[in-house]
């Protein structure tokens, strides 16, 4: 086990362009490797992206290992997991960090799978500890409300994903010097049972789980008609309209804006929660919340517990009424600076 | 078509409350109930059997209580479940119940899909689906959101064509069967089980399976097949110190104008 040395993330792209998140996990990652004193790698996998890889050494890689394939342009399991494989058995990295994006836990098990060794998936904190070395890992379980650390002491890699918008992204100095090692594998690791046959992109980019601001209804916005304001609210702040449970069962909105242990999880810097009663599932995706505001009628709802302010009220009348009046605060702002 | 549907019986989440006095979750007494991520997955294994013919089968891995969610299983019209049940499997973490449930799948013959939820809402890691697929060797597609077309053929060699969705849009992905899915909510709206099935579930025998019955040493199975441990469980408060607003909508108005000024978020 003591051959088994390194930190390593996983960087993601798309249309090979590195996404945000690879520098978040950079910077998650370079705190471990300072501490164990061991080298931060990256691994890109891709095609036609050599170019970017030198970004991930300005934004903390000590190495990149770059594998650079027409196989590897969109996300196919079979490629990736053969040469994330490959790459571990051949350089035994000690602990390994990748995001807990589609691809990410598609690939992570598979890869935990294969080489019999412990994943955790969706730690917020990542630590070693001192006596031992090991990656300590903390989760959360039920929604939120069970806090886990979990060490994996006999198996490596120790493997572990972080949501995304987790922690901020590394920054960029570009006098940091590191190596780019461009990997090569026969025909064989790049062969896949996939075919990818086409991509639809999202028409609608509902985007809660990338905005800075969400703006959610519940069912207590009375009727489908009030979305308006809450659409111009999220519109106004810049943000991405989220729902509760009860609102999407009920079809007001669909699916990707439900918020919760059933959709998606968010952590924006602020959240305000119109007329959602705060179901523990709900509270669930929303709890990493920089600032809650919530807006209620019913003065004893769940959801002003995890308020930072509570407005008890009604929806009907209070929305228009902010939206309004955030209008006007705007246009003196825009004429100040005029 | 022979579709086997892998389910995990829960916590019932909706029952849990948080303490007014500490902020934290209050579990005592909590009734267990069919992982509701899974219903997607028995929803779409009974289609496809509508679509092609042949059986479906549910499996699980848990106490004898886990029976309930297998009987919930048959009462929207699964035909056959089977429990993996076994002191041996206390404690196993996702790589140890992949491994038993890969054996399982196995033990059970021959199969041409594995559909499972996209994650289980306690423990909530989305991996031993994908483990599972892994550890029989055959591909893994997750977050399936449709599938557009199956071609089973009679001994292998079929094929399955589906859409996934990721964070840019859906992926049209086409493999080889045997496969194993995992499937989000939007894939379809799970029917509700009839009085017909429920009687009938009652009555149904489950099939239990043991670590010996699979074949798997001990070093394999429960917390002495488990990679990871749990070194430490606590419960954070989810309590805010939260400043309450009772007042008429203009001056509410202005109080939430007044909060998003001061946090530079005008």
């Amino acid at each position: 086990m003591e051959s088994y040395k390194g930190v390593w993330i996983i960087a993601e792209q798309w249309e090979g362009a590195l996404k945000p998140v690879s520098f978040e996990l950079l910077a998650r990652a370079r705190g471990l490797a300072d501490k164990l004193g061991e080298p931060l790698s990256a691994v890109l996998l891709g095609y036609n992206v050599r170019r970017v890889a030198r970004e991930l050494i300005y934004h903390g890689a000590d190495r990149v290992y770059l594998v650079d394939h027409p196989s590897l342009a969109q996300f196919d399991p079979d490629p990736c997991a053969n040469c994330l494989e490959r790459l571990v058995r051949e350089e035994r990295p000690s602990i390994i960090v990748a995001a807990a994006t589609t691809s990410g836990r598609t690939l992570m098990p598979i890869l935990a799978a294969r080489l019999h060794t412990g994943l955790t998936a969706d730690c917020t904190e990542l630590d070693i500890e001192e006596e031992t070395g090991l990656l300590l890992q903390t989760r959360p379980a039920i929604g939120g409300n069970v806090m886990a650390t979990i060490k994996t002491p006999c198996h490596r890699p120790q493997l572990a994903t972080v949501r995304p918008r987790s922690c901020r992204p590394s920054p960029r100095d570009t006098s940091r010097n590191g190596e780019v090692v461009a990997k090569r594998y026969p025909d064989e690791v790049f062969a896949s049972r996939f075919k990818l046959l086409g991509f639809r992109k999202l028409e609608e980019k509902v985007g809660v789980e990338e905005a800075d601001v969400v703006v959610a209804a519940g069912k207590g916005i009375g009727s489908p008609s009030n979305l308006n304001w809450v659409y111009e609210l999220a519109a106004l702040l810049g943000g991405a309209v989220g729902a509760s449970r009860a609102v999407v069962d009920l079809g007001w909105l669909p699916y990707p804006h439900q918020v919760g242990l059933s959709g998606k999880t968010v952590s924006p810097r602020l959240y305000i929660a119109c007329g959602i009663s705060g179901a523990i599932q709900h509270l669930a995706g929303m709890r990493g919340s920089e600032l809650v505001i919530a807006i209620n009628k019913d003065p004893r709802a769940q959801i002003f517990k995890v308020a930072d302010l509570g407005v008890v009220g009604d929806l009907a009348e209070i929305l228009p009424r902010l939206v309004q009046r955030l209008r006007e605060f705007r246009s003196d702002a825009g004429g100040e600076g005029a | 078509m022979r579709i086997v549907v892998l389910v995990k019986y829960v916590p019932d989440t909706d029952e849990i409350k948080i303490d007014p006095a500490t902020g934290t979750m209050v579990r005592e007494g909590i009734p267990g109930i069919i992982n509701p991520l899974d219903l997607y997955a028995v929803e779409e294994a009974l289609r496809l059997r509508e679509d092609y013919g042949g059986e479906t089968l549910a499996l699980s891995m848990g106490p004898l209580a886990a029976e309930g969610a297998l009987r919930e299983t048959l009462s929207m019209g699964v035909d056959r479940a089977v429990l993996l049940t076994d002191r041996r499997f206390a404690g196993s973490d996702t790589w140890a119940t992949a491994r038993a449930l890969s054996m399982a799948v196995r033990h059970l013959g021959d199969f041409d899909l594995v559909l499972c939820g996209e994650r289980a809402t306690d423990g909530e890691t989305g991996q031993v689906g994908p483990e599972v697929g892994a550890m029989l060797g055959i591909p893994v597609v997750t977050y399936v959101s449709r599938i557009e077309e199956v071609c089973p053929v009679e001994g292998g060699a079929g094929q399955i064509r589906c859409e996934r969705l990721t964070e840019e849009g859906y992926q049209l992905v086409e493999t080889a069967l045997p496969a194993l899915l995992t499937v989000v909510k939007e894939i379809n709206e799970p029917r509700l089980p009839t009085f017909r099935g429920k009687l009938a579930a009652r009555r149904a025998e489950i099939q239990h399976l043991t670590a010996d019955d699979l074949g798997l040493p001990s070093g394999e199975t429960g917390l002495q097949g488990s990679p990871t441990r749990v070194v430490k469980v606590f419960y954070p408060s989810l309590a805010r110190d939260t400043e309450m607003v009772y007042e008429p909508p203009e001056r509410a108005v202005e109080r939430i104008l007044a909060f998003l000024e001061e946090h530079s978020l005008t």
